[in-house]
């Protein structure tokens, strides 16, 4: 059933017993965004060590498939770079938008791939994405702040399809 | 007499079909819009196989007869209401309803029209209740000119509380909008003690009726507003329609929203006169299928009764908030309990994100909407960032709700909730 396959257990103990959630100090940028078509919402803080990742923490509010998407995700990227970042977010991307047809790569995308499930309901893309948008736009803004580079490019968020 | 649900489900072709995995459609979502039945579908289809043509333009048969096909429409939706043929100006939405009248009043201040004139001296009035359509506009309204917004808290039970409403409405209002039934709590507002106290005041009231219109029988005169506004799609008729009353002495006033063709009366290279309401209030080509189409919805919900149809959801309504109030963790926001109240529920359950418990209703082919329900400050009002709601309509039946609530406790058990 593809029930079953949307709230797969991982997504349903992430809920529950979110990663990473309560804001901590210190931080270097705090961003907050909200799916305005369900009014979810996800306050996202981090530093970045040179290229590293760092202090991520973060508090919302929203259905089981925003919030346990959000709470992988600090699992996955914590103390990466943002290049390792970029790779991972571009991965989960590529599946939420492969309508079922794409394969996850389980070596990126760890606990990422319970989301698979997703991609077959368009209504909940935009959930499973919100915490990703929201880190992927503190790194432009923080990126941008500190000097421009190259790899900026490769985290501006895509915002025509997901940021309605 | 209740209505024999089965019979009528037969005339709209979409209860025909099946959804997620061949389960039969259980549709609670005539909140947002209605299904069409065949009448409505045929009406359409017919004006563009048959009389198609722009209508108040040309000299020939077809151009005739669509004029008459779509003036006939206006006069079926002013009898619906009690209003005069003249009152009635059609529109695309009724969102485009409620800024063809905001516009109209930032608009006078560049003309003689002092009844309209807007300025920092003015307030206008909503309530918390509104959706974004009838607020937004007014805040837009409000920047564009200077004047104050305010608004009507509501009770906890999710009522207009007006305890206050004598230092609400004063004479520095000058428009007062409101909604006849709230789309997220089901709460029917008391709109014709609250029209004198506005015309007292020297204000002008609009209404919202996107809720009401579809759902009972509605009298203009009876509820003395000045504008009202609703939907074609939200009562079995085409989407692309919109509707607009406004009194007739008050529209003869109003400088137009939108300008262009066919709302002329005369035009020179640096200036034009306007024609008289409700044309002033129509450019463009008109939207004559959509409105025809709306025409034979009206004459289906005629033929049903709108008392029939108001007394079924009412039914369907109280058997629904029954239901929901023997599962545990359940919580209904809006009024309920020995009282009159629209075919709209709204709840929550602890633990259980509305868009979830939709997805699973969803699975079992039940249809509900989730969210805000383009009614943010209500959503914070309660605290909650949003409600899992059921509307219902003419074609469903008390199974429909039974289904509901054994799938609100379908999903509780699938996501381990006690």
């Amino acid at each position: 059933m593809d029930l079953q396959a949307l709230y797969q257990e991982i997504i349903l103990d992430h809920y529950k017993r979110p990663s990473h959630r309560g804001l901590h100090e210190p931080f270097d940028i705090e961003v907050h965004h909200v799916n305005p078509t369900c009014g979810d919402e996800i306050t996202l803080r981090l530093s970045l060590d040179g290229e590293r990742i760092t202090n991520l923490s973060w508090e919302g509010m929203g259905c089981s498939i925003s919030q346990a998407s959000t709470s992988v995700m600090t699992t996955l990227v914590d103390a990466k770079t943002v290049d390792e970042f970029s790779i991972t977010s571009d991965s989960f991307l590529a599946l939420m938008h492969g309508k079922g047809t794409v394969v996850p790569d389980e070596e990126i995308l760890e606990d990422g791939v319970a989301f698979s499930g997703v991609a077959k309901y368009p209504a909940r893309i935009k959930c499973a994405l919100l915490g990703w948008m929201a880190l992927k736009d503190a790194l432009v803004q923080l990126i941008d702040s500190k000097s421009t580079d190259a790899k900026i490019i490769s985290i501006v968020p895509d915002r025509s399809r997901d940021e309605r | 007499m209740a209505l024999d649900v089965a019979r009528l489900k037969n005339d709209f072709p979409i209860f025909a079909r099946t959804v997620r995995d061949g389960k039969p459609l259980i549709y609670l979502d005539s909140g947002a819009t209605s299904q069409k039945p065949r009448l409505v579908l045929d009406a359409e289809r017919n004006f563009y196989e048959q009389h198609n043509a722009a209508a108040h333009r040309g000299a020939h048969q077809l151009a005739e007869e669509a004029t008459e096909a779509y003036e006939d429409a206006r006069s079926k939706v002013a009898k619906f209401i009690g209003a005069a043929d003249n009152e009635i100006i059609f529109t695309k939405s009724a969102t485009e309803s409620i800024n063809l009248v905001a516009y109209a009043l930032s608009n006078s201040n560049f003309t003689d029209a002092k009844r309209f004139h807007i300025g920092p001296e003015h307030e206008i009035l909503v309530s918390e209740m509104e959706h974004h359509a009838n607020l937004i506009p007014w805040q837009e309204l409000a920047k564009r000119t200077g004047a104050k917004l305010r608004w009507i808290p509501l009770t906890d039970e999710g009522r207009l509380d007006l305890s206050n409403i004598d230092s609400l409405i004063t004479s520095s209002t000058k428009m007062v909008a409101l909604t006849h039934q709230s789309n997220v709590l089901g709460t029917i507002n008391p709109i014709a003690g609250i029209a004198k106290l506005v015309h007292d005041r020297g204000a002008l009231f609009l209404v919202d009726a996107c809720q009401s219109v579809p759902h009972q029988s509605v009298d203009v005169k009876a509820l003395d507003v000045d504008f009202l506004v609703f939907s074609g799609h939200k009562m079995l008729g085409p989407t692309g329609v919109g509707v607009l009353y406004g009194r007739a002495e008050l529209l003869d006033e109003m400088p137009p929203f939108l300008t262009g063709g066919s709302m002329i009366e005369e035009v020179h290279m640096e200036s034009a006169t306007y024609a008289r309401a409700p044309q002033r209030f129509e450019a463009g080509v008109p939207n004559m299928a959509q409105a025809v189409g709306l025409a034979a919805a009206i004459e289906y919900l005629e033929r049903v009764g709108m008392d029939q149809v108001q007394e079924h959801e009412e039914l369907l309504v109280n058997h629904a908030i029954d239901g929901l109030l023997g599962i545990s963790k359940v919580r209904i926001i809006g009024p309920f309990g020995g009282i009159h109240r629209s075919g709209a529920v709204s709840f929550t359950i602890d633990d259980i994100h509305p868009h979830d418990l939709g997805q699973v209703l969803d699975d079992l082919g039940i249809a509900v909407r989730v969210g805000h329900h383009c009614a943010w400050p209500l959503m914070r009002r309660f605290g909650i960032s949003g409600t899992t709601r059921a509307t219902f309509y003419l074609y469903n039946s008390i199974s429909d709700v039974d289904a509901l609530i054994a799938g609100v406790e379908a999903t509780k058990k699938f996501f381990k909730v006690a």
